[in-house]
């Protein structure tokens, strides 16, 4: 298991904006009536994206009343699954890969990377809340390791010179071009293709 | 090699297009009302005969669970969830079938719910996943404007509603009954079985769970017969797989294969040889980390397909080849696993709660060459503590690999921890507080 603690700083209030609002209903709307329980996934999520990425414990108390649902079972839903930050993380948020497939292609060139650039701890805020980084688990793009994941985008094939790049350009705020940092085409064999040739030229 | 008419994902590496357009050129939602008037026992079994297995790690055939769904639906409506977890190290198939192909799983979507009768179907996504995601929800979103899902879904009399479901990080979900939770909008801690999720499932009401790759298959299977499907591979490994060929190889690749392909020409043909030459070769994982790995001389004559991988200890998972070369520090690469299972624990059962941790500490200090002569042993005793002592299959997910470890390289550890037990170097080691315990003299 992970060990995870909210925030020692929290706000003390939370309310869905509007557009949340709306994106909270047709979540809702998903699930059979009475069972508007399943929603609370995607409902952290909205809350975790209309609160700069993270979600305070007034988000969770919210929510709970929002679907009827004690508060324990929200704050127990946020703690077990480790995509809902309870801490702030930077503006743009990067997370390394070093599970086996990325680590033996040298994830560890990665975490350095971000160790020069970002700041010497994992989860380190700095002082402009730009930026933070921190390892995680298998992202699930082993052959395009190493990888990492900055919000929402993958960047694949990576190695450290890339990765001061990407970073570099991260720290000025801009977003640089996900997918493979190799100029190879998702998952096919580079250089090497064997199949499927006739669509490839087509 | 397998001959390209004979590749299923003809998309594979998005040369064509994922929108339905071009979905519909490479043979998608053609006339899938023909495959449903067939009935749903003519569907069952066809996939019954092209002995199609489940294509998310356990290989249960696909046919035989469909075959369980109740044949009345009663006050309890079916549900079918499609399971896109997909977390296991070493793989990720499923990820380009989502963002590549997702008219195929759509489809298959649709016929299966037809065959098990349920109106509505969840496809659980991991949350990393967001982006390719979208890309499903796009082409979901396709579907319906074209009238292909939704009400009498492409003119078949079926109703289907599709919506996503997003986990968030948890590898414990990819089990199908955590998964169930996490859809009811709990933690994912499994549940025990039975009851089986095919009468007890979603909500309490009947369910069935396939992966995202099963899912996909299907329209094809039902479009080229069943007996196609089986004339790949060999009996009861049938049919096509795509394989993901990472770690220390050339040109690693995800790449649709038969079964029962060699896994040297796997990794020669298709993924351009491992670094540094054939002989740099140290061990294979073949299925996604939670299978034991194999030695290099075992790997020469080894073929891919569930059976085969079981008669040598190992298994064929989710198809994940892990290449690992002699550059590599094997204990270190297992240790780094044992993490994995450490961190992705659900806490449930104590066995693996606790175990999984302690696997993984004594195996940072084996690759240090910090641990004693008898904890190689210990760490077997430990394993077999968790082994078959958890409610899901996580317990042996996370010991077979330091099994296999200790079965393959058992030497290797020893030479490289070589300490009397510390009981006789009487250090201070704060988490032995009770070391004088292990004093056989006493």
């Amino acid at each position: 298991m992970s060990l995870r603690r909210p925030a020692k700083d929290q706000p003390e209030n939370f309310e869905f904006n509007s557009s949340s609002l709306e994106a909270a209903k047709i979540m809702i709307a998903k699930y059979p009536k009475g069972k508007q329980q399943s929603a609370v996934m995607a409902l952290l999520y909205i809350a975790q994206k209309q609160n700069n990425n993270w979600i305070p414990l007034a988000a969770m108390k919210y929510i709970a009343k929002f679907l009827d649902m004690p508060y324990i079972k929200v704050y127990e839903v946020a703690t077990f699954y480790t995509m809902y930050n309870l801490s702030p993380v930077g503006k743009y948020f990067v997370q390394v890969c070093t599970t086996t497939p990325c680590m033996i292609r040298g994830a560890n060139k990665l975490v350095e990377a971000c160790k020069e650039k970002i700041s010497e701890n994992e989860s380190e805020l700095l002082s402009k809340k730009t930026c933070s980084w921190m390892e995680v688990e298998c992202l699930g793009a082993c052959v395009n390791a190493p990888m990492m994941q900055i919000n929402d985008d993958y960047y694949e094939d990576l190695d450290k010179e890339k990765t001061l790049k990407i970073l570099d350009k991260i720290l000025k705020g801009e977003t640089p071009k996900p997918g493979s940092y190799r100029g190879r085409t998702n998952n096919e064999p580079e250089n090497n293709r064997k199949t499927l040739m006739d669509l490839k030229n087509a | 090699m397998l001959k390209d008419e004979d590749r299923i994902f003809q998309n594979l590496y998005n040369d064509l297009g994922s929108d339905i357009v071009s979905s519909q050129k490479r043979g998608d939602w053609v006339k899938t009302k023909e495959l449903t008037d067939k009935g749903r026992d003519w569907i069952i079994n066809e996939i019954k005969d092209s002995q199609l297995r489940g294509r998310g790690g356990a290989g249960f055939p696909t046919g035989l669970k469909w075959s369980f769904a109740p044949k009345e639906v009663g006050s309890r409506p079916h549900y079918l969830v499609i399971n896109g977890d997909e977390s296991e190290p070493g793989t990720c198939k499923d990820r380009d079938i989502l963002r590549f192909e997702p008219h195929k799983l759509i489809e298959g979507c649709l016929i299966a719910s037809y065959a098990v009768q349920a109106h509505v179907c969840y496809i659980y996504i991991r949350g990393e996943y967001f982006v390719d995601g979208q890309k499903l929800q796009a082409a979901i979103d396709e579907a319906y404007e074209k009238n292909l899902i939704g009400k009498n879904a492409a003119g078949t009399g079926w109703d289907l509603d599709i919506y996503i479901h997003y986990g968030a990080g948890a590898y414990i979900c990819g089990e199908e009954t955590a998964l169930l939770e996490s859809i009811e909008g709990k933690k994912g801690q499994p549940r025990l079985k039975p009851p089986f999720p095919a009468l007890v499932g979603l909500y309490g009401c009947p369910t069935i769970i396939n992966n995202v790759e099963t899912i996909a298959v299907v329209p094809t299977i039902l479009r080229r017969s069943g007996k196609w499907f089986a004339s790949l591979g060999r009996e009861k490994n049938t049919g096509t797989k795509i394989f993901c060929i990472s770690g220390n190889v050339n040109n690693p690749c995800n790449v649709e294969e038969e079964m029962n392909i060699p896994l040297k020409k796997l990794i020669e043909v298709h993924a351009g040889g491992v670094i540094g030459g054939w002989d740099n070769l140290k061990a294979v994982i073949p299925g996604g980390s939670s299978m034991p790995l194999i030695p290099k001389e075992k790997c020469e004559t080894l073929t891919m397909d569930f059976d085969s991988l079981m008669a040598e200890k190992s298994g064929l998972g989710t198809a994940g080849i892990v290449v690992i070369n002699n550059d590599q520090d094997i204990i270190k690469c297992m240790a780094r696993i044992a993490r994995f299972y450490k961190h992705e624990s659900c806490g449930q059962c104590t066995p693996c709660r606790e175990g999984s941790g302690w696997m993984w500490r004594m195996l940072e200090r084996m690759a240090r060459g910090e641990a004693s002569k008898d904890e190689v042993d210990m760490l077997s005793d430990v394993t077999k503590q968790i082994e078959g002592h958890t409610i899901c299959a996580f317990g042996e997910g996370s010991s077979w690999p330091v099994q296999g470890l200790l079965r393959h390289f058992k030497d290797e550890i020893k030479k490289r921890n070589k300490f009397d037990p510390i009981v006789k170097e009487k250090k201070n080691i704060p988490y032995l507080v009770d070391q004088h315990l292990l004093d056989k003299n006493a």
